[in-house]
């Protein structure tokens, strides 16, 4: 009940303040919209590539490639198996002749490298036979010459008797001997160029590094802004007195958190909502997943992060010294939570990952959004992120203690 | 004598090593007011949030309706008003008594008439769907009065309670006041207006974390051999 009461005043204030709110749901927009101009660029990372049925030379040659690891699978059902589980970034597999790519996707910059890599290792590869089949292709030509001599001699010995008849015939056979040389020859190039066909699993051979950081963005901004505008709340209900007023009436600690939590966990979701819209509809990102999935896992980050936001409130004294939390809380996050490829990163570095929420929801929403995973196969970040929720808002009402003593 | 509403006894309040609090005896007694005067920082803040429970007593007894206190139900029976008006400036004002109403757990059959009734006696009935930002500083103090008087709290506890309000208002707060006493209920409250402190049914003069005297208005000035308490405060302090 009280819950409630304080969950509407909180909206109502919000509500009311219409420069935040145009803040909190326009600045996302806008800063969506640039990075989807500017974010083009491709930079050099570690790929894993599956191959099926591939010859060990080209498995080899790949291999040998820089940033590039090869790992060889017996049937396609596993190397999809494993690019599903994101093991592998890439399937190589030959079909007869022919090549057939499959990329993840996820991340474009990996797909070209994987492209650049095979096309690098297929043209060493096929030095070898290039040279072989032009030996056969010289051959051919030495024996077509041997014939076409054996003709011009049977030409001359027959042209005393059928002149006129024997000569077309002739010219004929040279025809047609000719011609299916042409096909042996142009059988043989087919050999050394395979065809390459490519699949996507998530996107087209247009997704850039943008649709990547769709994902982390979206929670970014949720985490940024509810972090930011809650913990301002409640500092000014500090400063202000009447969080003194209201721990003078009847009402329980925790009513005040769970009020903080309903009320701003409702913006988030509307927050989220407008992200998710923009990024369909305005910048056409596409989203292979369940859309409530992907709301749900940002309302558990925006939660987090109100959690987070009133706990530091408590050591600020205005708030400017509540912006002076974004260098070092927020900004850490941005640089963990994927956005950064951590697995470039010095391995006691990138494990500071595991206790940024920003990664946990990031991780989640990316696999919802490109890869379509299901909410339920997501349990370890979904128990993380509850983890970090449970843990800061028992901390909250414990903390408020500090401005009443029951 | 009645019953004893607010009760200290031997009351000591340290914040680390500062002690702030030293011994406070202190009654509130059914339909009284009890005024608290003492020059800043004597510890009359202290004092009110040690009876409210946002502090624990370091030593001493800190009991309201007979309670040990901190004790968040009892909190439901007093109506509070801080020294900074602690109001939502978003909020209009009706929002604002509306709001603390249900902190206050009055029911809902009885708000309307409960915060009619606290807006009439603050004389801001015809102010109540203004947005508080828009409001002067008189008016937001005669809402935040309004708000502790929600509920017809038994015990009312009043910090600085006119500070900033005209005098024909000032008047019409005490007489409300004053009917509240005649209720049976009782008040605390602290002052720095000297007369406002003659019409207390006792003052108690709080100086260096103790209470150095503790009488009705009158006792108290004969005792000091002067006019008013504004002398009495100033003697005690050791101005003159």
């Amino acid at each position: 009940m009280r819950t409630i009461a304080i969950m509407n005043r909180v909206l109502k204030e919000l509500f009311r303040d219409k420069r935040t709110l145009a803040l909190m749901f326009l600045a996302p927009v806008l800063v969506m919209l640039l990075m989807s101009v500017i974010f083009n660029t491709n930079s050099s990372t570690n790929v894993n590539v599956g191959t099926v049925a591939v010859t060990q030379k080209l498995n080899k040659e790949m291999g040998s490639i820089k940033h590039v690891d090869v790992k060889s699978y017996d049937s396609k059902a596993d190397a999809n198996k494993a690019l599903k589980d994101d093991k592998i970034d890439a399937i190589i597999k030959k079909n007869g002749k022919n090549f057939s790519l499959t990329y993840a996707n996820t991340d474009s910059s990996k797909t070209a490298a994987v492209k650049l890599a095979f096309k690098n290792a297929l043209t060493a590869t096929s030095i070898d036979q290039l040279k072989s089949a032009l030996k056969k292709s010289t051959k051919a030509t030495v024996k077509l010459q041997a014939q076409l001599i054996a003709m011009q001699k049977q030409q001359a010995a027959a042209s005393s008797a059928s002149q006129t008849a024997g000569a077309t015939t002739a010219t004929q056979k040279a025809a047609a001997t000719k011609a299916t040389s042409t096909n042996h020859a142009t059988k043989s190039t087919s050999q050394t160029t395979p065809k390459i066909t490519n699949h996507y699993v998530y996107g087209d051979k247009d997704t850039g590094f943008f649709a990547k950081m769709v994902p982390i963005l979206m929670g970014f901004f949720v985490f940024f802004f509810v972090f930011l505008i809650s913990g301002m709340a409640l500092l000014k209900e500090r400063t202000t007195g009447t969080l003194d007023r209201l721990l003078a009436t009847p009402v329980k600690r925790s009513s005040i958190v769970y009020g903080y939590m309903l009320s701003y966990g409702i913006l988030a979701v509307i927050q989220t909502i407008v992200i998710v819209l923009v990024t369909v509809w305005l910048l056409g990102i596409e989203v292979v997943g369940n859309l409530v999935s992907v709301i749900l896992i940002n309302l558990l980050l925006a939660l987090v992060a109100l959690a987070f936001g009133i706990l530091l409130s408590t050591f600020a004294n205005s708030e400017f010294q509540m912006m002076q939390f974004i260098p070092l809380v927020i900004i850490p996050q941005v640089f963990f939570s994927g956005l950064i490829p951590l697995d470039s990163m010095a391995s006691w570095v990138s494990d500071i990952a595991y206790i940024i929420p920003l990664k946990y929801s990031g991780d989640a929403v990316n696999a919802i959004i490109m890869r379509g995973t299901s909410i339920f196969d997501l349990g370890g970040d979904i128990l993380v992120l509850l983890g970090f929720l449970v843990a800061l808002t028992i901390l909250n009402i414990v903390g408020l203690r500090r401005y009443r003593k029951v | 004598m009645g019953q004893a509403i607010i009760d200290l006894q031997h009351l000591a309040k340290k914040f680390g090593d500062e002690t702030v609090l030293k011994d406070i005896n202190l009654t509130v007694n059914k339909g009284e007011i009890v005024g608290l005067i003492g020059p800043s920082g004597a510890g009359k803040s202290t004092v009110i949030k040690v009876t409210l429970g946002m502090e624990v007593a370091s030593g001493g007894s800190a009991k309201v309706f007979d309670t040990t206190m901190p004790n968040r139900q009892l909190l439901g029976r007093i109506g509070y008003m801080a020294q900074t008006d602690a109001l939502y400036d978003a909020l209009t004002g009706k929002e604002n008594l509306v709001f603390y109403g249900k902190m206050k757990g009055i029911e809902k059959s009885q708000m309307a008439a409960e915060v009619e009734h606290a807006a009439k006696v603050v004389d801001l009935t015809k102010d109540l769907n203004k947005r508080v930002s828009g409001y002067s500083g008189g008016m937001m103090r005669r809402l935040s009065l309004a708000i502790a008087l929600l509920g017809s709290p038994e015990l009312l506890v009043l910090d600085e309670p006119t500070v900033g309000i005209d005098p024909a208002l000032r008047r019409q707060i005490w007489a409300e006041l004053d009917r509240i006493k005649s209720e049976g209920r009782s008040i605390l409250i602290t002052t720095h207006v000297m007369d406002e402190a003659e019409l207390t049914d006792r003052v108690a003069l709080l100086l260096d974390g103790k209470v150095m005297a503790f009488d009705e208005p009158g006792v108290l000035k004969k005792q000091y051999d002067v006019p008013t308490i504004e002398d009495v405060f100033l003697k005690a302090e050791g101005v003159e």
